[in-house]
């Protein structure tokens, strides 16, 4: 997160900043909050899984 | 619907209320409070049995564990979800000024999940599906236990998908101005959290539904387990998105508090969109064959990023409140802002102490168990269910509870009936379950298993004792859980005695003439908050949490440090 | 209010407070701590939960406990006579759980290292060793090893702590740690 900011400086013209048009799309938060845990949890963890050996 | 143009005005907040999503409002809390009742008073049958107090009465055993199922199901699942349905519907329709996308459809949602609700009380009171909530394969149920479940995981999300369709109807519409209000974003986190956790949970009930009809063979314990968390635990990271809506709600609504910052509080819910799910691997830290490095980056959320968002969210509530009481005079000392706080306001009070609780029992509770080696000396002890009464019990439903004291005058439009007893109401049910969530984890860390109907081992071929002191938590627990009950009795009381019973309120039902303007901004305060705010009070608050944080922490190193290595 | 848009259109131009910044920095590098001390401890700490793993047929798996069994048994214990079996220090040993018992009783030496088998022959199962408190998952179909370092003496209990039916409160299992 980027926490640079100018002073107190209230323009309130000019375009939106990116990050405040990214946390103004609920869709594409949506794909994100599905695709983030179903790659990193549970894609991932079947792989690993599913690559358990067989005992010997 | 025809009635989907009817609006009326709330005559308290200038919002312009949807008539088609009030009714649905109205529909989703009942169901919740019903669901919580059931499950509450089979939530204080197993402590009862637990408490191993002989003066107390208790189940036996195949009925402690058919209860025990009912009661993770009713409280966890079914009191918990339709409430969030609630949330989602005034989120979207009532804080957009917006009317509710398809009501009919939400309507449809509604009526699976009740089915499927009642379904699975059904399957569990029939004696075949005492599998516990995780219904953890090769432990069957019967197929109706697993339908009953999809049936509601369906409908829930019928449910979702109303609510993101609002918020489209709402932009498209210009029903507001800008970007959503906050509690409507963090209601957005809990849509999208919903969203990946009920298609999980359909993902392996399906299969698993199939399997118990005897279509497919073989579902491999491992790969259900960790399908199934990713709705278990989710489920419950809904509630925390939702909830933390709601603290916000209720600050904004008795107190007039603004967020100390926009960019934070929905950075904070970002870092929950991104991260808070990864923690179903909470339940997988002592399993076979997933390795460290799974384990390890999910169970910490990607390096403690959600945490960072509670931690965050965990200044910026209290903060926006002390910004608020500050702005209204209470300026004296450090904690003026505090003790003249509205603390015989149940809505207020419920919500302080659902904060407080959330975080010192709850949330540390959680960041200390969902360590990847720590988990070694608590994975399946009642700790777990210790951890889970404090995020669950006192942080969401604690807060649900508070913001109903708001929507009864609000939606319902029937004044508080028994005031006195909703002024006591979040400090008795507040005190019993700090006791359950407490009592339990030190019942844990001495090692007593969760889900176990005798602690005595009174039946077992090789006999076992756990020390004394496991009893003496035990037999608190099982008092606190009366207390709790008690506690829980009176909000259902007061909530079905003043939507029954109590006064109508001024303005009810009245057709708005013309949409209302959305209300004024309440523009206390200048804007932003760089060099304006000093907030002591509650630098004081997060500095306390910080120190209980690390040291509890570090404690459990050392307690885990002394067990037999391994490796 | 949080019910309300954000009374700016540009809010995330917002300034931020010093004291806003500081805390987010505290629990930030926080994280970072809590993350590097799971990292930290599997290089220097003892207890870690190797994710040793194999998918084993419950047969197979039983079999090779009966023969553990057969070789080591001192003596029997119980109504059951449940085989008591001691096996030698840096072997295999198997600790096999089912519906409603852990098999056979294990009889260890202290401060010798072990590893230790376990699996299910039927439901989950939770290892619950006390008093001294570890606490792992057993699956059938997987078996999970472990390297395990008795340091104490004493008599210790296997309880489970996973829910596996209408017995599961009976399921009690015993392991005993000798001097050397």
């Amino acid at each position: 997160m980027a926490e640079s900011d100018q002073p107190s400086e209230h323009d309130d013209s000019g375009p939106v900043p990116f990050m405040q048009r990214v946390l103004d799309n609920p869709f594409l938060l949506l794909f994100l909050g599905v695709t983030m845990p179903a790659v990193l949890y549970i894609i991932w963890g079947v792989m690993e899984i599913a690559n358990i050996p067989i005992a010997k | 619907m025809a009635a989907n143009t009817a609006f009326r005005t709330c005559p308290d907040t200038g919002l312009k209320v949807h008539l088609p999503a009030q009714a649905l409002i109205k529909a989703n809390a009942v169901a919740a409070v019903v669901f919580l009742l059931v499950g509450g008073v089979l939530g204080l049958l197993v402590a009862l049995t637990r408490s191993e107090l002989d003066f107390l009465p208790a189940l036996p055993a195949e009925s402690f564990y058919a209860v025990l199922t009912a009661h993770g199901m009713d409280v966890l699942l079914f009191w918990i979800v339709f409430f969030e349905m609630a949330v989602l519907y005034f989120a979207s329709a009532i804080l957009l000024n917006c009317r509710l996308a398809a009501p009919w459809l939400a309507w449809v949602g509604f009526v699976l999940m009740l089915v499927g609700a009642i379904m699975a009380n059904v399957a569990v009171i029939q004696g075949e599906s005492s599998v516990m909530f995780t219904s953890y394969v090769p432990m069957k149920a019967a197929p109706h236990f697993y339908l009953a479940l999809i049936l509601f995981a369906v409908g829930a999300l019928i449910g979702v998908g109303v609510f993101f369709a609002t918020l489209v109807i709402a932009r498209e519409e210009r029903t507001y101005e800008g970007s959503v209000p906050l509690v409507t974003f963090g209601a957005v986190t809990a849509a999208i959290i919903a969203v990946f956790t009920l298609a999980s949970g359909a993902i392996i009930l399906i299969p698993t539904f199939l399997w118990s009809l005897g279509y497919i063979a073989h579902i491999d314990s491992m790969t259900y387990k960790l399908v199934w968390w990713a709705m278990g635990h989710s489920s419950q990271q809904i509630n925390v998105s939702a909830h933390v809506a709601v603290w916000y709600a209720i600050a904004a609504i008795v107190l007039g508090a603004k967020p100390l910052s926009e960019k934070v509080s929905r950075s904070a819910f970002l870092l929950y969109i991104l991260f808070l799910q990864l923690a179903s691997a909470h339940h997988l830290l002592v399993e076979p064959g997933v390795s460290s490095e799974w384990k390890i980056f999910n169970t910490s959320y990607a390096i403690y990023l959600a945490v960072l968002g509670s931690l965050i969210h965990g200044m910026s509530v209290p903060g926006a409140i002390e910004a608020a009481q500050r702005g209204k005079g209470y300026t004296r000392g450090v904690f003026e802002w505090l003790t003249k706080a509205p603390w015989g306001n149940p809505a207020f009070s419920g919500m302080a102490l659902s904060l407080v609780m959330f975080g010192f029992l709850g949330g540390i509770s959680g960041v200390v168990m969902g360590t990847e080696q720590i988990n070694l000396i608590m994975h399946n002890t009642l700790y777990v269910p210790g951890h889970f009464h404090g995020t669950v019990v006192a942080g969401t439903t604690l807060a649900f509870m508070a913001i109903t004291y708001l929507v009864v005058p609000l939606i319902f439009q029937r004044e508080i009936l028994f005031p006195k007893m909703a002024q006591w109401q979040p400090y008795v049910f507040g005190l019993g379950v700090a006791g359950i969530s407490l009592f339990m984890m030190g019942a844990g860390t001495l090692g007593v298993a969760r889900r176990h109907w005798d602690s005595n081992f009174s039946d077992a071929t090789l006999t076992f004792e756990y020390p004394a002191a496991a009893f003496l938590m035990l037999g608190l627990n099982g008092l606190f859980a009366i207390m709790a009950a008690v506690g829980g009795a009176m909000y259902v009381v007061v909530v079905v005695g003043s939507i029954l019973f109590g006064k109508r309120r001024e303005g009810a039902g009245e057709p708005a003439q013309q949409p209302a303007e959305p209300p004024a901004g309440a523009a206390v305060g200048s804007y932003g908050n760089a060099g304006t705010l000093h907030l002591p009070g509650t630098y004081v608050l997060v500095g306390v949490f910080f120190v209980a944080f690390v040291l509890y922490y570090f404690v459990n190193w050392k307690y885990l440090s002394e067990v037999w290595p391994l490796s | 209010m949080a019910i309300a848009p954000p009374e700016r259109r540009l809010w995330w131009k917002e300034p931020l407070d010093k004291a806003e910044i500081i805390w987010i920095t505290i629990a930030f590098l926080w994280g970072v701590v809590m993350f590097l001390a799971m990292i930290y401890w599997h290089i220097v700490g003892e207890q870690n939960l190797s994710n040793e793993a194999y998918r084993i047929d419950p047969e197979v798996f039983a079999a090779k406990a009966e023969e553990m069994t057969e070789k080591y048994t001192v003596r029997e214990e119980g109504d059951t006579g449940i085989p008591v079996v001691h096996p030698p220090p840096g072997s295999d040993v198997y600790l096999i759980s089912r519906l409603w018992e852990w098999w056979p009783i294990l009889e260890l030496e202290k401060d010798q290292s072990y590893r230790l088998h376990l699996s299910s022959m039927d439901w989950q199962h939770g290892f619950s060793l006390q008093p001294t408190n570890i606490n792992v998952q057993v699956h059938p179909n997987y078996d999970l090893v472990m390297t395990i370092k008795p340091n104490e003496a004493g008599t210790f209990s296997v309880v489970c702590n996973e829910f596996c039916g209408i017995g599961h409160h009976t399921m009690v299992g015993r392991i005993y740690v000798t001097e050397r």
